[in-house]
Formats: structure tokens, C-alpha cells, sequence
């Protein structure tokens, strides 16, 4: 499979000169499985031009959403095969405890906020309730699973026959441990990134300012490559970077966190642009 | 290895902070956590025995009720918690393994995860003060 990264930013897009190598859209990846089918993770404000890239030959494309914060979902207007009446668009996400996954998108995509509403989308759309389920894209086996951040959210673990992908942005396995890392068991997100090939892992603040904000549902960059260890993944992209972060802080903070947890894995600070072939296929 | 759902670490998170006794089990009654106050209250410790089987730490603690009738499983909140999906309470004595007898309420309540999942329950513990 092929993964690239259209958006590594956490929490508001953050364009301008001191934020270009990593990028400044919000969350989003795609992944290209080996016999053509294409998933997107989450819809921040990279999938714009994500969408531009897809081809005009696209027929079915299935967004996976982790949660429905804003820098997960403000792109989805802007994704052009919403507007194109030849192709099925699948969005998985987590319903709430009170509200259908409809219900909640239908807040964000209805006037006042947009001008377009979801029943209004020209293309085929269908919804689909994620939270704890197992299902079948194409060639990918998709676990989802609820994993610790406010509100709803999941993780998701993308498997072909020789490639696993875990995809586990805005979460903090560490809230309330009192030394982390707990034992597997007892560490959320831990099956989903299993002895993954590739962990695309919140990695938003540096320790100092974890400190500030416990409970927000992000990790610190020693957290994120700390899970890993723990996941005994592959390697590890660092991802939703803080808006406050430049180029500059991310390196910075990037060689710091490995100097402090010496890993035995690959580590990457993710950028936008970034392509990883997983697999052999 | 198997990792327990995001509800129950994060009840094990919270129980973990607290000062009352708070025990944690599974839809199968095994003790998957118990906290500190919960440890004097049952008379052991939990990084000694990890999780036990409901066998394991239910049929040690001789529980009665106030007229010291046995009490039946049936009438157990933890047991009400977990087949009837509902809050129950109770009064009653029960033994710790330290040889203790004490009279304690329990309130129990059941963990209902998204999409209805059953994954355990929850007792809380007060020991009732003489007057």
C-alpha cells in the first residue's frame, strides 16, 4: 500500500514561510491499496488538494474520520468527488452516544457554517457508524477501535496481506498513568498499532507543554515514540503537529524526543508530501 | 496480548485516583482492577494478585446480609450490575482475606460502552459507621 500525507497539522491550518516543509493543512492521508482502492483519513484541510490529485476515472472513495473535531472534518466541503454525481463516496465515522453520524456532520456541512448541505452533494453518498467494528474496503481489513480523546473517537488499522497501517492521531494514551507506559493491556489504541509497518501517531507538544495540557488528548513527541516502543511497530511518523510548532521547533523537538527515548525503530516527523510504501505490493 | 476497551482503562484511570473503594470487573465478574482504599477494604493487594476470577475473590469474602443470612448471588449488586444491566444497591458483612469482617454498602453500576457494548461493572464501597 501506499501512504501519502496531505495534512500533518493539528488543531488550525497553519500556512506561512515557517511552516512550509511540514505543511500547514490539518489532518488528512490517503492510502492506495494494491488493486486500486483508495481510503482517506480524516478530511482536515488537506484532502482539498488530495481531491485535485484523484483521477477523473474515480468511482467509489471511502473517508475514514477518526472524530469529528474541526481540523478533522473542515476540508470535507472542499473535497471535489463530493460534487461529482459518477462517484460513491463512503464516510466512516463514530456516532455519539445521542446522535447518528448524519446528524453530527449535518452541524458543520448546513448553512450558517456551509453554504452546501449534505443532503445537497451531488455525488452518491453513504454514511457509515465506525466505533468498535471491523469491515472490508477493497483489498483493505479495517479494524476501528475508541481510543482516548474528548468526545468520540477512533483509531483505525488498515491491513493488506503484507502491510498493516495504523492510523492513531489525536490521542493520549498517557492521560491519567501514572508512569506510562503501562503494560499493552492496559494502554489504549495499543491493538490497533500492534506490530504495525507504519504508526501515524498525535505527536503535538513537546513534554513541557504536555505538562500544561492533560487531558486535551494529544501526546508529547517522547509519548507518541514511547507507544511505539510499546506497539513494537516499524517506525513511526509523528504527526498533528502543534500550530505554534515551525520547521524549526519540529526538528528540534523531534531529535530531542529521540535522544530521549533512544528508539530502535525509525522515526519520522511527518510532512506534507510524504510518501511510505508499505509492503511489496 | 489483549487490550482491555477504552471505557475500562479510563475507569481504571479515574478508580485509580480515588479515595473511596472502587472495584472494576468484567461481563464475566473476573476482578480486573481494584484500587488502593478497595485493597485495605478486600485485605490484599492488587499488584500481588492481579486479576482473579469471580471463584477467585467472591467466595472468600463470606458475604451476609444484617440478619447474617448468606446472600445470593442473585441479590448482589455487582451480580444485578452485570445480568440486568441496571445501578443496585446493598448492605451488607463481608470477610477480608486479612480475617476482618466488616459492614460495608456497595453500589454497583453497569458499564454500557457505545453501541450498547456490556463490558463489566462497577462497585463502589462505603463501610458502615457505628452509630
Amino acid at each position: 500500500m501506499k501512504v501519502t500525507l496531505w495534512g500533518t497539522r493539528g488543531s488550525l491550518a497553519t500556512p506561512g514561510t515557517a511552516t512550509a516543509r511540514y505543511g500547514g493543512n490539518t489532518s488528512c492521508a490517503s492510502v492506495h491499496g494494491p488493486d486500486g482502492t483508495i481510503l482517506v483519513l480524516d478530511a482536515g484541510t488537506g484532502i482539498r488538494p488530495l481531491g485535485m490529485t484523484l483521477p477523473r476515472s474515480l468511482r467509489r472513495v471511502d473517508i475514514c474520520l477518526t472524530h469529528l473535531h474541526l481540523d478533522h472534518i473542515q476540508g470535507l466541503g472542499f473535497f471535489a468527488p463530493l460534487y461529482n454525481p459518477a462517484v460513491e463516496v463512503h464516510i466512516w465515522g463514530p456516532a455519539s452516544t445521542t446522535m447518528s453520524l448524519q446528524d453530527r456532520l449535518m452541524r458543520y456541512l448546513s448553512p450558517p457554517l456551509f453554504p452546501v448541505r449534505l443532503r445537497e452533494l451531488p455525488c452518491k453518498l453513504s454514511l457509515h457508524e465506525t466505533p468498535c467494528a471491523d469491515f472490508t474496503i477493497g483489498e483493505f481489513h479495517i479494524a476501528s477501535a475508541l481510543i482516548c480523546h474528548p468526545g468520540p473517537t477512533v483509531g483505525y488499522r488498515i491491513t493488506t496481506a503484507d502491510a498493516t497501517l495504523a492510523y492513531v492521531t489525536d490521542h493520549e494514551p498517557a492521560l491519567g498513568v501514572p508512569e506510562f507506559p503501562m503494560s499493552g493491556a492496559w494502554t489504549s489504541g495499543y491493538e490497533l498499532a500492534a506490530e504495525a509497518d507504519l504508526l501515524i501517531h498525535d505527536a503535538q507538544y513537546s513534554s513541557e507543554e504536555y505538562a500544561r495540557y492533560v487531558g486535551w488528548g494529544h501526546s508529547s513527541l517522547q509519548h507518541a515514540i514511547t507507544f511505539a516502543a510499546l506497539a513494537k511497530v516499524q517506525h513511526v511518523v509523528l504527526f498533528h503537529h502543534d500550530p505554534g510548532h515551525t520547521d524549526q521547533d519540529i526538528d528540534r523537538l523531534t531529535s530531542e524526543a529521540i535522544a530521549a527515548t533512544q528508539p530502535t525503530f525509525a522515526v519520522t516527523a511527518g510532512a506534507e508530501g510524504c510518501v511510505f510504501e508499505l509492503g511489496s505490493r | 496480548m489483549a487490550q482491555q476497551e477504552i471505557e475500562v482503562i479510563l475507569v481504571r484511570q479515574l478508580a485509580s485516583y480515588l479515595a473511596m473503594p472502587m472495584v472494576i470487573v468484567d461481563p464475566a465478574g473476573t476482578l480486573l482492577f481494584y484500587n488502593e482504599p478497595a485493597e485495605e477494604l478486600l485485605g490484599m493487594r492488587f499488584e500481588e494478585t492481579g486479576e482473579l476470577t469471580q471463584d477467585e475473590w467472591v467466595d472468600d469474602l463470606g458475604l451476609t446480609d444484617e440478619q447474617g443470612m448468606p446472600v445470593a448471588p442473585e441479590a448482589r449488586p455487582l451480580v444485578i450490575a452485570l445480568n440486568e444491566r441496571r445501578p443496585a444497591h446493598k448492605t451488607m458483612w463481608g470477610q477480608s482475606r486479612d480475617g476482618v469482617r466488616r459492614h460495608v454498602e456497595v453500589t454497583a453500576f453497569p458499564l454500557i460502552g457505545q453501541a450498547g457494548r456490556a463490558l463489566g461493572a462497577v462497585a463502589i464501597f462505603w463501610e458502615v459507621k457505628q452509630a
